[in-house]
């Protein structure tokens, strides 16, 4: 009772804690990238960049808003996010199934292993021309090469975590009556769940870096296509705009899944 | 009749590495109906491993474990366990984790909503319901792990070391609480535990087992003839000297098992 008590005093505090002083420290995390931005504007206007190589942020945003207004950046983004949501989500099915069947069943183990341990130290972008000469040059070859890099780390965690997952647990299950198949749903995937989540955190940040990748290759819609499109034309502020949408929407990409992520284990520790 | 019987089991412990061991040889013992034994030895001697063979959680091997004249062959709801650290199911609330053995028992809704709640009063969690394991104090996870085991009302109780990782106050009381449980309902309960007096304080008769290979050195009548209950039963010689005798034991096995570890 005590330490809930304290922790209710505790959180008080914080909440009692004046706006204003909220509002200042906002502004000291927000500082470091103030001052880039800062920079980024005042470097090239004063000529101490070349503003061919790095346009005024200014320039950047202007062209960010035309490429708004014109559609392109919407329209291509929408493919981008087609292919990630796919391909990522077809290897987490994929990724999460093999991977605790491997740890639950020693035969399936037997087969997968040995071809997940010899691909793992492969660059998965040197597959993007194999899947293009497999699936041409439509969405399809994307997809299938964030499918095939995000798979490993999706099997690997999966793997281990299910693995890793208290014997007393299951044992505790089988006891109450639950029968083996029962527990593989039951126990063994919720009690990995945490490891698997955080494989498929890394998997999503993967699937971003190969989905601009591919679409460098296979030039004819996406948000990575667009940005190399921009930067053979010689656009370069709006390709650097394409460059600053991309990780905007991979950073919120990523917070999105830590909420859900968080929602989903509320119950750890 | 849920009366035990173990006839010259033997078992061999086989890590991924390295040589297999002997982990038990020989054990020969017959727990009757409604008694409550304690497994007593020191650690590494197999007792934990007889009560999963007991528990049907690993193959026996070597020899014959039946309950109620009938061989023990694989895991069952007559035959709950408890185990040292809990294994609740940590994404599960306190009420989820009593529901899920009356799930696996075909219980209907409304029935097992009932039992469920009997089991959390029970175990004096009320209030604590929709909590998670993880934001409960030691003695509180296990008596939902006892409530989750009981729920389902097994003939037999299995506990592995169930108080080991508690403090020595909650232990006295969890001690208390599984004795007036049993009183209520009683079970046949086989306890493992290397604490001496707790084997002397909860048993009808404590079996000391050797060092490795884990076999039954010696079985002792611990049912006392003193009306004395609670703490005035510990400061009673009777106990003194069970305790003196049991520990003696333990403590020559123990001795055997330091010398031949490596």
């Amino acid at each position: 009772m005590s330490g809930a008590a304290a922790l209710e005093a505790d959180t008080g505090r914080t909440a009692a804690r004046p706006l204003a002083q909220r509002l200042v420290g906002a502004l000291w995390r927000a500082l470091p990238v103030i001052v880039v931005c800062i920079a980024w504007q005042l470097a090239p206007t004063i000529g101490v960049i070349n503003p061919d190589a790095l346009p005024p942020l200014s320039a950047v945003v202007t062209a960010w808003w035309g490429l708004m207004t014109d559609g392109s950046l919407v329209s291509n983004g929408m493919t981008s996010l087609y292919e990630v949501v796919v391909g990522l989500g077809l290897s987490i099915i994929v990724g999460v199934g093999s991977g605790v069947l491997m740890a639950w069943y020693a035969p399936v183990e037997a087969i997968v292993s040995p071809l997940m341990k010899s691909l793992y130290p492969m660059p998965k972008s040197a597959l993007i021309p194999v899947m293009i000469l497999w699936f041409g040059l439509g969405p399809n070859s994307k997809i299938a090469s964030i499918f095939a890099g995000c798979l490993l780390p999706v099997v690997l965690s999966s793997y281990n975590g299910a693995r890793g997952v208290d014997q007393t647990l299951i044992w505790s299950a089988l006891g109450l009556g639950a029968s083996r198949r029962r527990v593989l749903w039951e126990v063994v995937i919720p009690a990995a769940l945490p490891e698997i989540m955080a494989g498929i955190r890394n998997a999503l940040a993967i699937s971003f870096i190969l989905m601009v990748a591919a679409e460098f290759l296979v030039g004819q819609h996406g948000i990575g296509y667009l940005i190399s499109f921009l930067g053979d034309g010689g656009v370069y502020d709006a390709m650097f705009a394409g460059v600053l949408t991309v990780s905007a929407f991979g950073f919120l990409a990523d917070r999105v899944y830590l909420l859900f992520m968080n929602r989903m284990l509320r119950w750890r520790e | 009749m849920a009366g035990i019987s173990f006839r010259e089991v033997r078992h061999t412990y086989r890590p991924p590495r390295g040589k297999p061991v002997l982990a038990l040889e020989g054990v020969s013992l017959d727990v009757p109906d409604r008694e409550f034994l304690a497994l007593l030895g020191p650690s590494g001697c197999g007792k934990s491993t007889l009560l999963y063979l007991l528990g049907g959680f690993i193959p026996v091997e070597g020899g014959a474990i039946t309950v109620g004249g009938k061989p023990v062959d694989g895991p069952s709801p007559d035959r709950g366990i408890v185990f040292q650290h809990f294994a609740l199911f940590p994404w599960k609330t306190v009420r989820e984790n009593i529901l899920y053995g009356l799930e696996k028992q075909g219980m209907a809704k409304p029935e097992r909503e009932k039992r469920a709640q009997e089991f959390v009063e029970l175990v004096h969690l009320k209030g604590f319901e929709d909590s998670y394991p993880s934001q409960l104090s030691g003695g509180m996870r296990q008596r939902v792990a006892i409530a989750r085991t009981l729920a389902v009302e097994p003939e037999i109780l299995l506990m592995d070391e169930p108080f080991g990782a508690l403090d020595a106050q909650t232990r006295a009381l969890m001690h208390e609480e599984l004795l007036a449980i049993m009183r209520r309902a009683p079970k046949t309960v086989v306890f493992v535990t290397h604490d001496v007096r707790e084997a002397v304080y909860l048993a009808d008769r404590v079996a000391v087992m050797s060092a490795r290979p884990g076999r039954i050195k010696e079985i002792v009548d611990t049912k006392f003839k003193s009306n004395a209950r609670g703490e005035e039963l510990l400061q009673t010689r009777e106990f003194a000297d069970k305790v003196d005798h049991l520990w003696k034991l333990v403590r020559d096995e123990a001795i055997r098992a330091q010398g031949t570890r490596e």
